[in-house]
């Protein structure tokens, strides 16, 4: 679809070239009053929209040179010649007259058989009244002439003659409007703005898309009834391990797995209850002798169950659904799948008849309402939840089930020793992971490279 | 998690009457990963809490209660003898003072078998043996050694042809040169006795937890096993020990029992238990309604024992699965022999309301604040590095708070400020078009008793004109809505912002952050080519209300 709405200049052009079909550049400047520039740019827009033919062309330019000059002051070197043989006829005065130009003039007119030569005489034959060349030399005089406007028969000889013309060859365009462009009313479309033009981006000021899907997935279980609790990152050993019945000596609890903070200790980690039952259930259970400096090491939480289970053991409910969501770490080498810092989120339900069923249907609940419909569940292993699950999804992109949020029931070895005495739901996991399936992303650095291409173009509304 | 390679057709062998594609969709119900597949070999991630899966054989007892194969669990068949004894001396008490083993008959052996055994010990080292330190193992070759055997002590100048060695080495030498010796040595500093196992002719037979006699080498050759197993307390030992014999007998070796006496030490039972459970708990936890019987017929899936006595269920659990500590782990077991497959989700209403945190509700109505300004949103990690938070920012420390051993450079301390990442962000996007106005709400940490943490709001704008009045302006205009705040500001110095060009932010009287133009310093350093003016406020200090 062309555009039918012109700019100023595209209109005085078209009504130049309306008036007057073909013209260059130049004329166009003088019937428009528009800069070279402003023609340019005219020229350049008809064009595009096909309103405008440009022919170019090459054509030579005649100017007089050094020795034309000299014949249109003088007369060409031939005339010279005859109009002296009108009063004289002597070889020796003639050549003294006319100088180095006699030869060449003498050889002319000989050629042409305007004169009759003797040994030293030369009389005036039957010259014409106007010589080969002065019809154009005149017509140049002091000014250039395209070759289009020269008689080429009466310039061909000064052509070949030194230096009595130049000849320049120059490119010129020559500007006319296209049949389309001859039809067009430019009356009727006076006062518009060319709406369909491109314009420039601008950027939207926006929620960090992580920060989206962070909120989405809050909202839900809000609505699915949970209320949310806040608790520190930096947590006691104590709370995001022993609490969760994972042995001092466990694997995971190593240097290489977790973040401990250097020279750090908490000096107050529980009730004096809770440090007394939970360090009994290690020593029955896991047969080792559990120490309470390991238990005051203080750690960046590897998971947000740390902030419930202390809720919990603070407010033993009968009854509650509560979630925490935020920041967990882990020390792993950072790649295309692995953060040292990622987000969690994770919940409980507590009530006397909380099962693992309730359990699956929360969580089928939650993916359905996130878009997610092909889940299975597989059974797993934590050390804090029996019996445990993880949930699988089914990625349409990658064509490949992915897992994603684990649960389970806290175990009694967990609840029993913090006075909990109604089983104890429990369900978590990463929050990049779903935004990576809800964003497209094989990166997970993406979401905290800042990379402003990256969050000026994902899309907002999901 | 720890991964096992083993191959279909051979699980397929050991299982007997199964697909290979019954195999492989069956293997997530048991709790197994399937991490990668190429044609007939898989790897296959187990939980540390089951070691019996770190070998096909013991997959395939799983496998075949699953499939209804063979149920019911697995009964040791130790074969009473006099032949075989380790006596105990008193000096390993300090040291390490319990010893176990077991000996394995007529098996066959080929590098496959080999492999996997190595894997099996590899396995069990690291997770229940916790890196050899609760417990190790040794698996020599029978018919190399002389019984009884003697575990004792000796000192660190004794010497013996380890494994993997062609000469005699001195214990000190051991621990010294080899890479085991280097890896585990740090179990024995504390003592200068060293433990080992010698056989009727003197020669050591291994020296634990380090290494084997050369001597006593498993090859394709060997006929018969001896499993040893030392560790800082019996029952741990013992727990390995059976998972090692319950293996080896699934892999075709007669058991034969090794007495063992002296010093608190006694010849293994690897007996089995008796645990009761309820029929209620098992379905009230799963929400099910199982008869008896069918508890029975899941449990005996699960390869477990069980029958109904009374109201209860009573259930016999054998040595190698000591991952079961009460009846909860017996309804885990339930759930897995009646497949979880089966357990159709539920939803039941909730009995309560849902609440986001009001501080969350808060954070979010901030944002849209800083959003309507024409501020877009930005994330960084709290865990950051000294080059942005101090150096390059030009900001001097105050208590840092580091983390130990980080993995990653740029993640070794937490932020105690905002605004430094928000810079390092603008200086990664030079190339992106301007104006570039950033925000980020976040916590930020400081040592307090152990460690106090804090909400903070930082906000930066960079584009050709960016100047103080339009910073002030921003921030002001965000307090404004986002709370109803009026800010004041004074002159003041700070090393990230411009001389004479920085303020402290003022509420109520009270100082609660910086505003500014960034000092040029930063901006040259980090080659930013425009302008930018930031600042950064405790929000949690006088601002955010929390219930």
């Amino acid at each position: 679809m062309l555009s039918q709405v012109f700019h100023d200049i595209e209109k005085k052009i078209i009504t130049s070239l309306k008036d007057n079909q073909k013209q260059t550049p130049e004329n166009l400047e003088n019937s428009t009053n528009l800069s070279p520039d402003q023609i340019r740019r005219g020229i350049e827009w008809l064009k595009l929209k096909e309103l405008a033919n440009v022919e170019e062309s090459k054509s030579s330019i005649i100017s007089l040179g050094k020795n034309g000059k000299e014949s249109l002051e003088k007369g060409l070197p031939e005339r010279r010649l005859l109009d002296l043989l009108k009063t004289k006829s002597k070889l020796s005065d003639l050549q003294k007259e006319l100088g180095p130009v006699f030869g060449p003039a003498m050889g002319l007119a000989r050629k042409n058989n305007w004169v009759d030569a003797s040994a030293d005489t030369i009389t005036l034959k039957n010259p014409p009244d106007v010589l080969p060349g002065e019809k154009s030399l005149k017509q140049v005089g002091d000014s250039k002439l395209s070759v289009s406007e020269l008689d080429s028969d009466d310039l061909a000889g000064l052509l070949r003659r030194p230096d009595f013309v130049v000849e320049e060859v120059v490119k010129t365009k020559q500007i006319s409007l296209t049949e389309a462009a001859k039809s067009i009313n430019l009356d009727a479309s006076s006062g518009g703005i060319d709406v369909e033009a491109k314009v420039p981006e601008v950027f939207v000021a926006r929620t960090h898309p992580l920060k989206d899907t962070i909120d989405e997935i809050r909202e839900i279980f809000v609505t699915l009834g949970f209320s949310e609790i806040y608790g520190n990152m930096t947590q006691s050993s104590f709370w995001n391990f022993d609490a969760l019945f994972t042995p001092q000596d466990h694997p995971a609890r190593e240097l290489q797995d977790t973040f401990y903070l250097d020279k750090i200790s908490a000096k107050k980690i529980g009730t004096p209850d809770q440090i007394r039952n939970v360090s009994e259930s290690h020593k029955k259970n896991w047969r080792y002798q559990w120490d309470i400096n390991e238990a005051r090491k203080m750690v960046l939480r590897t998971h947000t169950t740390c902030v419930t289970i202390k809720h919990l053991a603070e407010t033993k409910p009968d009854e509650a659904r509560v979630f925490s969501l935020g920041r967990v770490f882990r020390n792993e080498k950072v790649s295309y799948k692995h953060l040292v810092e990622f987000n969690q989120i994770e919940g409980v339900v507590v009530g006397k008849d909380a099962n693992l069923r309730n359990l699956m249907g929360i969580q089928r609940e939650f993916y359905k309402r996130i878009g997610i419909t092909k889940i299975k569940f597989w059974p797993t292993f934590f050390p804090y939840t029996e019996p445990s699950l993880q949930t699988m999804v089914y990625n349409e992109r990658l064509g490949k089930w992915v897992e994603l949020f684990g649960m389970g029931i806290f175990r009694p070895e967990v609840t029993k020793p913090l006075g909990i005495t109604k089983p104890v739901l429990a369900w978590g996991g990463g929050i990049e992971r779903i935004a990576m399936l809800k964003y497209g992303l094989d990166d997970v650095r993406e979401f905290y490279n800042n990379n402003l291409s990256w969050l000026r173009s994902a899309t907002k509304c999901q | 998690m720890p991964v096992v390679e083993l191959s279909y057709s051979s699980l397929q062998k050991l299982i007997g009457k199964s697909s290979k594609k019954q195999i492989a969709e069956s293997l997530p119900f048991l709790g197994l990963d399937i991490e990668s597949e190429d044609k007939d070999l898989v790897r296959i991630e187990y939980s540390p809490n089951r070691p019996d899966y770190s070998t096909d054989f013991g997959i395939a007892l799983g496998m075949q209660g699953l499939l209804g194969i063979k149920i019911g669990s697995i009964k040791l068949k130790i074969k009473k003898s006099k032949q075989y004894s380790i006596s105990v001396k008193p000096d390993v008490a300090k040291v390490r003072p319990f010893v176990t083993g077991i000996v394995a008959k007529n098996g066959k052996i080929d590098d496959k078998t080999i492999k996997q055994l190595m894997a099996m010990q590899e396995d069990l080292h690291f997770g229940i043996g916790r890196k050899r330190k609760k417990s190790s193992i040794g698996i020599h070759d029978l018919d190399k050694i002389q019984f009884p055997l003697v575990y004792t002590t000796t000192d660190r100048k004794h010497k013996f042809i380890p494994l993997n060695s062609e000469k005699e080495l001195s214990i000190t030498e051991i621990l010294e040169t080899t890479e085991v010796g280097k890896d585990y040595g740090d179990l024995l500093a504390n003592s200068s006795k060293m433990p080992v196992i010698t056989d009727a002719n003197k020669n050591t037979v291994s020296f634990p937890p380090i290494i084997n006699a050369a001597v006593t080498t498993v090859t394709t050759k060997t006929k018969n096993l001896f499993v040893e197993v030392t560790g800082i307390n019996k029952a741990d030992a013992e727990d390995m020990l059976s998972v090692v014999a319950t293996i080896l007998q699934s892999a075709g070796f007669s058991l034969e029992i090794v007495k063992i006496s002296g010093a608190k030490n006694s010849t293994p039972k690897l007996a089995e238990r008796k645990m009761t459970v309820t029929p209620s708990l098992i379905n009230q936890t799963l929400g099910l309604e199982l008869s008896p019987s069918k508890i029975v017929s899941s449990l005996k899936k699960s390869r477990l024992d069980a029958s109904v006595k009374g109201k209860n269920i009573v259930c016999t659990i054998p040595a190698y699965r000591f991952d079961i500590f009460g009846p909860m782990d017996l309804v885990e077991e339930v759930a897995l022999g009646y497949g979880i497959q089966n357990l159709e989700p539920t939803i039941t209403p909730s009995q309560t309301l849902g609440q986001t945190n009001p501080v969350s509700l808060q954070l979010k109505s901030l944002n849209q604040t800083m959003i309507g300004l024409g501020y877009l949103e930005a994330l960084n990690s709290s865990l950051t590095s000294k080059r942005v938070l101090y150096e390059m920012a030009n900001r001097e420390p105050k208590t840092i708070i580091s983390v130990l051993d980080s993995k990653s450079q740029e993640h070794t301390i937490l932020r105690d400020s905002i605004l430094p990442g928000l810079l390092e962000n603008v200086s990664k996007n030079i190339h992106e078009s301007y104006p570039q106005k950033l925000f980020e709400t976040g916590t930020v940490f400081s040592a307090a008793n152990p460690i106090s943490e804090t909400i903070n709001l930082s906000g930066i704008s960079a584009h050709q004109d960016a100047n103080f009045t339009e910073i002030k302006s921003v921030l002001q205009s965000a307090l404004k809505t986002g709370f109803d705040l009026d800010i004041a500001t004074k002159t003041t110095e700070h090393p990230t912002f411009e001389k004479g060009h920085c303020a402290d932010v003022v509420i109520n009287n009270k100082a609660v952050g910086v505003i500014g133009e960034i000092n040029s310093k930063i901006i040259e350093n980090y080659k930013i080519r425009v302008p930018v003016v930031g600042f950064e406020i405790s929000l949690s200090e006088s601002i955010l209300k929390s219930l």
